[in-house]
């Protein structure tokens, strides 16, 4: 029997994606892997001011696939160069020096231990996962940069598109009467010698060329400096930190959508306060006590040396698991009372995961003796109460502006 | 295509074939198709079948293969086979005139091993296709079901995928049915002929307990659950059969990988040597055979361990040495005869085993490796005092041999009908956060309460997974 060799056929029609589907599936369960460890992703990852574009490696579970297996002593066999040597290191642990081909069956091998998302897919997610409306999500998304811009002036040099071709032209005109090349003079000349004249070109030069000039505008009153305050003496354990960041996170989108320049200031805290990076406001756990005014109290200093409250629009937030010295309890109060006068919005949040808030002291009732409308507490438990603590919180802003 | 046509390669394959014909490799038809390479990646995900039932893993297994092709780190084959009647093949349509000639010899050597090893006597290669394409529309239809849907799909399918390879090794060895097995334990129940047994106190009869379900260990694991869980659907239980089938089809491969892989190289390597190419196709078939069948540092290369071996049989029973002589006698056959025979009755395992000589394991120097902290340490190199244990754990380490070998014990233990399995312990320990997930898929499968017992560090373990979560116990 003869053998047979087919043709390749590059049409469509006979070479579908066959494993279109398949791969979609795949896609499907790393996100939803994604989806279940958006707590501990949020909590570990620097989400808030970030670009949006930056990509994040996430660790996976779920989608690895399990056999049995051998484990660490199981040891294996290679080939060397030609001068092996016993005790001669071959490789690190997890790299496999000896892994044959991907057959199945083999060792546990590397899997597919990340994957790549984007910063704006995971706050995607992070907004599925606290149920946040429609609407409202399409507003937090994206950052309005109504940056405005005026016209002042022109230059000679520039980029193409601001290219002002009236003035160009007249350049051109000007030169061109001065070089004694005008049509009325021309004619002239070419009257009182008789000839006609040879050249009638008169191209334009590059010190005609006008631009016109753009200066960005910046206006004062469109300041807003976003001060998160956080109480690290407890443990702030995953969910706490996670629920801590996306109300920040929160809060700082929402304040972005409205001005044109926000910066954010960490302060971290327990008996004494510190302004930190991030990173470390979300990393550095401290035991022993807590004096919730000295972050108060810190945050009282960086508006007096950087953001005066009449050029910039304060807003801050407070999260702590409510415990507190007994004795810091009137200073606290006070600092809060001042805080608040000073800021746009002031709020207290209280994360507490469900139940433990019959035990444990709270400042809750502490702060009820604060008048001020622009001072809020809320009271989280669980990440659903993220959202709806978080639109009471702008309530106020509201009903202040109305 | 780009320097060369259909009717080359006809051309060239009809001259390979005539050499083929001459060494005596016996083939199956052969079908060759021309792809590229975004086609190549689809075949290879799905293990070069034409039709295949869907799973996300294939989804996964496409990306990956991408990504490292898309990156650079690792080249596609130039070629892919399958084990059918007739045997198809891809080709790449960048591949130059060269490779084609050299992937074309190369197929014929695994056509010619897919038809004559005893391993693959149990795979039916005339019906692969249509078995494969059944398996697809079968689990398709399951998915299209709407009372059952790709959720419950998947979700028997990553238990089964799971266990897959928890089968019979050897499948030339006839599985003993309960019959049988039931003859076996009475046989073996009853007292031995005993020609004192005048002077002899009477021994004392043990009636053997024929309710234990299964009466021997039971390494189809699959299997075994499909035939004894009642609660199984019947399309649960079809999904356990077809993944059996794929598993038991595939297990063939895995067990000759170095013999497959080295027969195929031996033979493109003499049938192109004896091709007469002009000096440029020469010198560039010289350079991608060395690609081929390059040693890599660390590693064991089943192509080069492969061909090495072959090799060597041949100039054994060819042109033996003198000291070779002394030891294992003048050869009884032509070199050409052993190969044919060795190529039939083998798998890599045996083959190492018999044929891999501590010369040869010096010359490539072999070695074995353990993990010392987080670094994998050579342990024993092929000198005169170590090359046997070098080859005991490379054996250790081929085909089947590295997946544990598990079996069913018992299918009502404690009279709770708790699956008992067994990890028989070769010195390896299981990994054990595989081992946890995988005990929940097993748990999934059977619906009840699965217990397996291993050795843990030296320690008789039970890793148990029920409703109530995974735990470990060290039996005293």
């Amino acid at each position: 029997m003869d053998t047979i060799f087919r043709e390749y056929r590059p049409s469509d029609a006979e070479r579908s994606d066959r494993s279109a589907g398949d791969r979609l599936r795949h896609r499907q369960k790393v996100r939803e892997s994604i989806r279940d460890n958006i707590a501990d992703i949020i909590a570990e990852e620097s989400i808030i001011g970030k670009d949006r574009d930056r990509v994040i490696k996430v660790p996976l579970r779920g989608i690895k696939e399990y056999r049995f297996v051998f484990g660490d002593n199981a040891g294996g066999a290679g080939q060397g160069e030609g001068d092996t040597q016993e005790g001669q290191v071959v490789g690190k642990a997890g790299q496999q020096p000896g892994k044959g081909d991907d057959m199945a069956g083999d060792r546990p091998g590397v899997d597919y231990y990340e994957t790549e998302v984007t910063l704006e897919e995971l706050i995607e997610i992070m907004f599925e996962d606290l149920e946040l409306p429609n609407l409202e999500r399409r507003a937090l998304r994206e950052v309005l940069s109504e940056r405005s811009s005026k016209r002042k002036g022109y230059r000679h040099v520039g980029i193409r598109v601001r290219l002002d071709k009236r003035r160009t032209a007249k350049q051109r005109v000007m030169r061109m009467l001065a070089a004694g090349r005008g049509p009325r003079q021309m004619a002239e000349a070419a009257a009182l010698e008789g000839n006609v004249a040879e050249e009638r070109r008169f191209p334009f030069h590059k010190d005609d060329l006008r631009y016109k000039h753009i200066e960005i505008d910046t206006r004062e009153e469109s300041n807003a400096v976003v001060i998160c305050i956080m109480d690290t003496s407890g443990s702030m354990d995953t969910m706490k930190k996670y629920l801590a960041r996306s109300f920040f996170f929160l809060l700082y989108q929402f304040v972005s959508t409205r001005y044109r320049n926000v910066e954010i200031v960490f302060i971290a805290h327990h008996t004494e306060a510190r302004e930190v990076t991030e990173e470390e406001f979300f990393h550095k756990g401290e035991s022993g006590g807590t004096f919730i005014s000295s972050g108060y109290q810190k945050a009282l200093e960086i508006i007096a040396e950087r953001y005066h409250p009449s050029l910039w629009n304060v807003y801050a937030f407070h999260c702590s698991d409510g415990d507190n010295f007994e004795s810091d309890n009137p200073a606290a109060l006070k600092a809060a009372e001042e805080l608040s006068n000073l800021c746009n919005l002031f709020g207290y949040g209280e994360i507490k995961p469900l139940g433990s808030r019959y035990y444990e002291s709270s400042m809750l009732n502490v702060f009820r003796r604060i008048q001020n409308p622009n001072f809020h507490t809320v009271l989280i438990e669980r990440k659903e109460d993220i959202w709806p603590s978080f639109k009471a919180f702008l309530a106020k802003e509201r009903a202040q502006q109305d | 295509m780009a320097k060369h046509e259909i009717k080359d390669l006809v051309e060239w394959d009809k001259r390979i074939r005539e050499k083929v014909a001459e060494f005596g490799l016996d083939c199956f038809p052969q079908e060759f198709e021309i792809c590229d390479h975004s086609q190549m990646l689809g075949y290879m995900a799905y293990s070069g079948m034409p039709s295949h039932y869907p799973h996300w893993s294939y989804g996964k297994s496409y990306e990956k293969l991408k990504t490292l092709y898309d990156h650079g780190v690792s080249g596609l084959p130039y070629e892919m086979v399958i084990n059918s009647n007739p045997a198809i093949a891809y080709l790449m349509r960048d591949n130059t005139l060269l490779l084609q000639i050299l992937t074309i010899a190369h197929v014929y050597g695994h056509n010619d091993f897919f038809k004559n090893n005893f391993t693959y006597r149990t795979t039916r290669p005339e019906l692969t296709i249509e078995t494969f394409k059944a398996h697809a529309l079968r689990v398709r239809r399951y998915i299209e079901d709407p009372s059952i849907g790709l959720e419950k799909v998947e979700h028997v399918l990553d238990a089964a995928h799971a266990l897959q390879w928890q089968c019979r090794r050897n499948l030339a060895i006839r599985k003993i049915g309960p019959a049988e097995q039931i003859e076996r334990a009475v046989e073996a129940a009853r007292p031995r002929e005993d020609p004192f047994k005048k002077i002899h106190a009477r021994p004392e009869y043990k009636e053997p307990d024929l309710r234990r379900v299964p009466l021997e260990p039971d390494e189809d694991v699959l299997l075994f659950i499909r035939d004894h869980n009642p609660y199984l659907a019947e399309w649960e239980k079809d999904l356990l059969t077809i993944v059996d089938e794929e598993a038991k089809y595939f297990l063939p491969m895995m067990e000759t990988k170095i013999m497959n892989e080295g027969w195929a190289s031996y033979w493109h390597h003499r049938i192109l040597e004896s091709l007469e190419l002009d000096q440029g196709l020469h010198l560039e078939f010289i350079i991608r055979h060395n690609q081929v069948v390059r040693p890599i540092p660390g590693q064991i290369n089943p192509y080069h361990l492969g061909f090495k071996i072959w090799q060597d049989i041949y100039r054994r029973w060819t042109n033996p040495t003198p000291e070779e002589v002394k030891r294992d006698g003048p050869p009884n056959k032509s070199g050409t005869e052993k190969i044919f025979e060795v190529r039939e009755v083998e798998r890599d395992a045996s083959f190492i085993r018999r044929y891999l000589t501590e010369e040869l394991m010096r010359e490539m120097d072999l070695f074995e490796y353990e993990q010392r902290g987080d670094e994998y340490v050579v342990s024993k190199v092929s000198d005169e005092e170590g090359w046997r244990k070098v080859k005991e754990t490379l054996i250790k380490n081929v085909g089947a041999n590295s997946i544990p070998v598990i079996k069913v014990e018992d299918a009502d233990f404690g009279q709770n009908r708790t699956l008992y399995l067994k990890h028989y312990h070769d010195g390896r320990d299981l990994h054990l956060e595989y081992g946890e997930k995988t005990m929940s898929y097993l748990q999934r499968l059977w619906g009840r309460e699965v217990v397996l017992e291993t050795t843990l560090d030296g320690k008789r373990s039970l890793l148990c997974s029920n409703d109530r979560g995974f735990s470990v116990r060290t039996l005293k």
